[in-house]
């Protein structure tokens, strides 16, 4: 798909996993309870009902923000965002308008990009490699905003279920088309507090958007905010999909736009295409990759035709695993925001924000490159010791817990790594003992040894003289053959000089 | 004749053990039941609950408990939701609609041990000035039963004029509580915004609408004050700020007191015979040794336009739940007032208009919450008309919406302040009441008190009962 | 002062009968050329204020309360079906 670039920006809700909802008290643990049983006059849109907002999920939706990097509205508000579906009790979402707690962030991915030495290059241009830099693709996040979230709707045919017509133009327009279908709606997950976090449209694969969403992920479930389970709706995604005529990838960037704030690409933010296309309804992280690229795929075709793909909602089929246009035609909906009059701003001092920031746990980018750093182990193997907070920590423990008994973390990775012991049913200091166990070594006399190792170089002739002759990596051949014939378990590191020493 | 006394007499007799709560309430019933045919003043009476309540409070008396609201019957105007009784907004959509729960303002008076009577006529949905636009037909004046009551808390107004019951609820958004008292002959109170809790009332604009209600006196009126007010954790608009002894001014006077007239109410169109009875309560204070001062509101006369964007803006939101789906029926059966307010809510915050008419709403806001704060650098309170013209007619303004609006110019500034006001009787014209707008600071209501119960002590017009003619 | 009725009742959900287009269109003019009276103040530099209270950070412990019971929440409802409301077809997302 070279003649074309994927340009995708998204839009994740994530639910937060607090104990009540956003603006009352009902238990906010909703999944597979009985229906309408977690409501109350406040999340069900009763007459007369007001919302009271819930701290801890401000708090939690900071932290966010501030783990995207982002900058804090000191001065927020909430604002009514209004529009009618049946899902919607009150005929209005209390969201966030113009001054969401968090805008402006940024996230990293691992794919490297490369920064042109100088501005205005072109990359077919013949640029010398070595004026290249390397740096990580970055994702700017637009904004991180808190809202409510909405009852359920389950659909089925029950056509003694539907009597009688109903003048409301709304309900009217869909029963026509479905004249033996009903709706039936849940209240219990209205109200829960949902963080939407949006980006620019950044990404130009989905591969980078499955990445994304799994650090997303790790660093909700690292903060302890969020279960973020996609399967059971604590993270949705709507990816809004167009691709661009631009055939350059335009890798570079401009190094006069300050580092902190640098997209890491060329792309123009007034280039972008003239249409998009926004996908609901993708409920599996299996099916992320698929989907986007089934999409891509639909509008390359009708790019290709000369057509420019028609400006449209579409659903993920998880069935027929294709994208269908929602035939509800949305209208450019007209929001008509306007300051939540029910609810007092929110404010925050720069103090407040620092202790938000200050207790927060560290983060998993954090820890990656501590541990890289501190523990001088390779990415592969921090990436999985990190891969969620639980693990990290029982490493770190593991890791204090050797340093008595002179294993390094090295070690200690590749155990964990390799051997893969049951983390929760051993403790550090188990592993650490077990690695004891496996490294220990029996004695052997010096002069045994100088025999055996004598013997073995004069076997290996060659091997020898590869070394001698700068091939170092056959050491561990000439170890291995004197292991070997040892039989016993004994410290390589001590075979090892030792036939160093008598190569010389 | 127990249903005629005072509130405050009415706690005294109980407190004497003159005659029970029981007794109370069953005269109450008696006065609806007699009177209410022609009135239209109530829509639901709850006659088995009240007596239960009542019982409960002889038995709370009888232990020796003296709160200010034990034992005695009120209305409720029928926004606020009452649990287990049917609570209709005067409205179609509401016409069977069981509340699920009690407001916190009910609360209170429930464990205060008021009687709740039953629920009282209103134009629907809070949206007029008359008391016409109710679903279940209009609210007559006990003066003059071809009279409007004013609104929208018709009802409420007309069964403490005419002791149906000992005070009544309302709300008051852009004069529903000050318009109808004045044209009833009795004390309405639109407390500060966020004095009292809005949780549990049905909401018609939220940023403006303050839960007050109607009684006899002042002092009556002080005594309810002081059960509903104070903050409630589940209305985020009501402010941690103490609640005052609301009687402790009372009998103070106005010695030394600055009292402002703001010449912007005081203009050609106000009825002659409003402005005789304003400038002799005038006169009246100034004896007394209050000091008269003139004083303007300069911006008084955008007062309406930016009550009908912002309060329609927020109307149209707020009765946006009723789809029909979880309670009441559905949208078709809005009256046409709900309708047009509706629209109007939905076009000023329409894409392409929001700046030009909310948004400049919001600005000229600002500066009428200005006018407000200059003059209470000098002042201690403001008095005025409450309203512009005598009770008019059923059906003379029912025809033009606007000039149904143009009704509440004098009121709708201290709603979108925030700032209290209080209607007192001032006397009569050709059978029908007028009522004096007193409006101070926030959090003033003890000092509105103290100002108007010194007028009322010399001018007892709420004695002036309406003739019913003979009961049934 | 021309206000396009027909879009404004669909924005706002209100089915209206025939004929009533014109009344409210016609009333709902002059309610707003009245209001646009405000067009002649200056506001410039002027603040907005959506509140009067001046309150900020009204919030409340992340505990949970005592919620309706299925059938309190249910009570009100013409349709119901396994303790859901019930609306008449939606299409699917």
């Amino acid at each position: 798909m070279n003649k074309y670039t994927p340009v995708i920006g998204l839009e994740v809700h994530v639910e937060l996993k607090t104990a009540s909802k956003m603006f009352c008290g009902c238990s906010a643990n909703y999944f597979g309870k009985k229906p309408n049983a977690h409501t109350c006059p406040v999340c069900l849109g009763l007459p007369g009902a007001l919302p009271v907002a819930n701290k801890q999920a401000i708090n939690w939706c900071i932290m966010i923000a501030l783990a995207l990097n982002c900058e804090i509205n000191t001065f927020s508000k909430f604002d009514r965002k209004n529009y009618f579906y049946p899902d919607l009790p009150k005929g209005y979402q209390i969201s966030q308008y113009d001054l969401p707690f968090g805008h402006d962030g940024w996230i990293d991915l691992s794919k490297p990009v490369i920064l042109a030495s100088d501005k205005g290059a072109r990359p077919e241009s013949k640029k010398d490699p070595g004026q290249a830099r390397m740096a990580k693709k970055r994702i700017r996040i637009r904004r991180v905003h808190m809202e409510e979230d909405t009852g359920k709707l389950t659909h089925m045919s029950h056509p003694e279920l539907v009597s009688g017509s109903s003048s409301n133009e709304m309900l009217n327009q869909v029963q026509h088309d479905n004249k033996k279908k009903v709706s039936l709606i849940d209240y219990n997950r209205s109200g829960v507090p949902l963080v939407e976090i949006v980006t620019e449209p950044d990404f130009d694969s989905a591969t980078d958007v499955v990445e994304y969403l799994q650090k997303l992920r790790q660093i909700v479930r690292y903060l302890g905010v969020s279960n973020a389970d996609m399967e059971k709706g604590d993270m949705r995604l709507e990816p809004n999909i167009s691709l661009s005529k631009m055939s350059l990838r335009g890798d570079e960037v401009d190094e006069t736009i300050s580092q902190e704030r640098s997209p890491r690409f060329a792309r123009d933010d007034n280039n972008l295409p003239n249409y998009k296309v926004e996908v609901k309804n993708i409920n599996s992280f299996r099916f992320v990759e698929k989907a986007i690229n089934f999409e891509l795929k639909r509008q390359e075709k009708l790019l290709d035709d000369g057509k420019t793909p028609p400006q449209e909602t579409r659903g993920w089929n998880e069935k027929k695993q294709e994208t269908v246009s929602q035939r509800i035609k949305e209208e450019a909906n007209d929001y008509r925001y306007f300051p939540e009059p029910d609810l007092p701003p929110i404010t925050h001092t720069n103090e407040q924000i620092s202790t938000l920031s200050s207790a927060m746990p560290e983060l998993p980018d954090k820890i990656f490159s501590r541990f890289l750093r501190k523990f001088s182990l390779n990415e592969y193997d921090v990436e999985i010791l990190t891969r969620d907070q639980e693990a990290a920590e029982y490493f770190e423990q593991a890791v204090k817990l050797g340093e008595d008994k002179n294993i390094s973390p090295k070690q200690i990775a590749n155990h964990i790594i390799n051997k893969k012991p049951d983390l929760s049913a051993t403790s550090p200091s188990d592993v650490i003992s077990q690695i004891a166990k496996a490294s220990q070594t029996e004695d052997i006399s010096e002069d045994e040894l100088t025999q055996i190792i004598t013997k073995v170089l004069k076997e290996n002739e060659k091997a020898v003289q590869d070394y001698k002759n700068g091939k170092e990596t056959v050491i561990m051949f000439l170890v291995g053959q004197v292991m070997r014939q040892i039989g016993k378990k004994i410290d390589a590191q001590k075979v090892r000089s030792l036939i160093i020493t008598n190569i010389k | 004749m127990i249903h005629t006394l005072s509130l405050s007499d009415a706690r005294d007799g109980l407190n004497s053990k003159d005659f029970s709560s029981v007794d109370l309430a069953k005269a109450c019933f008696e006065q609806i039941k007699s009177h209410d045919d022609k009135l239209n003043a109530i829509l639901t009476l709850s006659e088995k609950e009240a007596l239960h309540q009542a019982e409960e409070a002889d038995k709370r008396i009888a232990n020796g408990e003296e709160s200010p609201l034990l034992g005695i019957p009120i209305a409720l105007k029928d926004l606020f939701l009452t649990k287990g009784i049917r609570t209709t907004a005067g409205s179609n959509v509401l016409e069977n609609y069981i509340a699920q729960y009690d407001g916190t303002a009910v609360q209170r008076l429930k464990e205060a041990g008021a009687v709740i009577l039953g629920k009282t006529n209103l134009d629907a949905w809070a949206h007029g000035s008359s008391g016409e636009n109710s679903d279940f037909g209009p609210t007559k004046n006990p003066y003059n039963l071809e009279h409007i009551p004013g609104g929208s808390s018709s009802g409420s107004s007309v069964s403490v004029t005419t002791d149906m019951a000992f005070a009544a609820s309302g709300t008051d958004t852009g004069g529903s509580i000050r318009l109808p008292a004045s044209f009833c002959n009795v004390v309405g109170l639109k407390p500060t915004y966020g004095r009292v809790s809005r949780y549990g009332v049905i909401a018609m604009s939220s940023s403006l609408d303050s839960i007050g209600h109607f009684t006899k006196t002042v002092r009556d009126n002080a005594m309810y004050l002081q059960v509903t007010a104070g903050r409630d954790p589940k209305d985020s608009t009501t402010p941690n700020k103490d609640v005052p002894d609301y009687q402790k001014k009372l009998g103070k006077g106005v010695k030394g007191l600055k009292i402002g007239v703001p010449k912007e109410y005081f203009i050609e169109g106000l009825d002659p015979n409003i402005r005789i009875q304003i400038e002799d309560a005038l006169k009246f204070y100034e004896k007394q040794g209050a000091e008269i001062i003139d004083v303007s509101l300069p911006h008084t006369e955008y007062a309406i336009e930016v009550y009908y964007i912002v309060q329609t803006a927020e109307v149209s939101s707020n009765l946006a739940r009723y789809d029909g789906i979880r309670y009441g029926y559905e949208r078709s059966h809005f009256g046409d007032e709900a309708k047009r307010r509706i629209m109007l809510g939905t076009y000023v915050l329409s894409a392409g208009y929001y700046d030009a008419y909310y948004k400049k709403a919001m600005k000229v806001r600002t500066l009428l919450i200005k006018d407000f704060q200059e003059v209470f650098k000098t002042i201690d309170v403001l008095i005025t008309p409450a309203s512009p013209s005598m009770p008019w007619k059923l059906g003379e303004r029912t025809d033009d919406p606007l000039k149904m609006y143009l009704s509440d110019i004098f009121t709708v500034h201290a709603n979108l302040v925030g700032v209290p006001g209080l209607s007192v009787p001032a006397g009569f014209k050709g059978g029908l009441p007028i009522g004096m707008q007193i409006l101070g600071p926030h959090f003033s209501e003890d000092l509105l008190y103290q100002v108007a119960q010194a007028y009322e002590m010399e001018h007892p017009w709420w004695k002036k009962k309406p003739d019913l003619g003979n009961s049934t | 002062m021309n206000i396009n009725v027909k879009h404004i009742a669909k924005l706002a959900n209100l089915p209206l009968r025939d004929g009533e287009e014109e009344k409210f269109e016609r009333q709902l003019s002059e309610v707003l050329s009245y209001v646009n009276r405000l067009d002649k103040l200056n506001t410039d530099n002027v603040p907005e204020t959506s509140q009067s209270t001046g309150l900020e950070n009204v919030t409340r412990e992340d505990k949970t309360e005592k919620s309706l019971t299925q059938d309190e929440a249910l009570s009100n409802a013409l349709k119901t079906h396994n303790g859901m409301f019930i609306v008449p077809g939606i299409l699917q997302d």
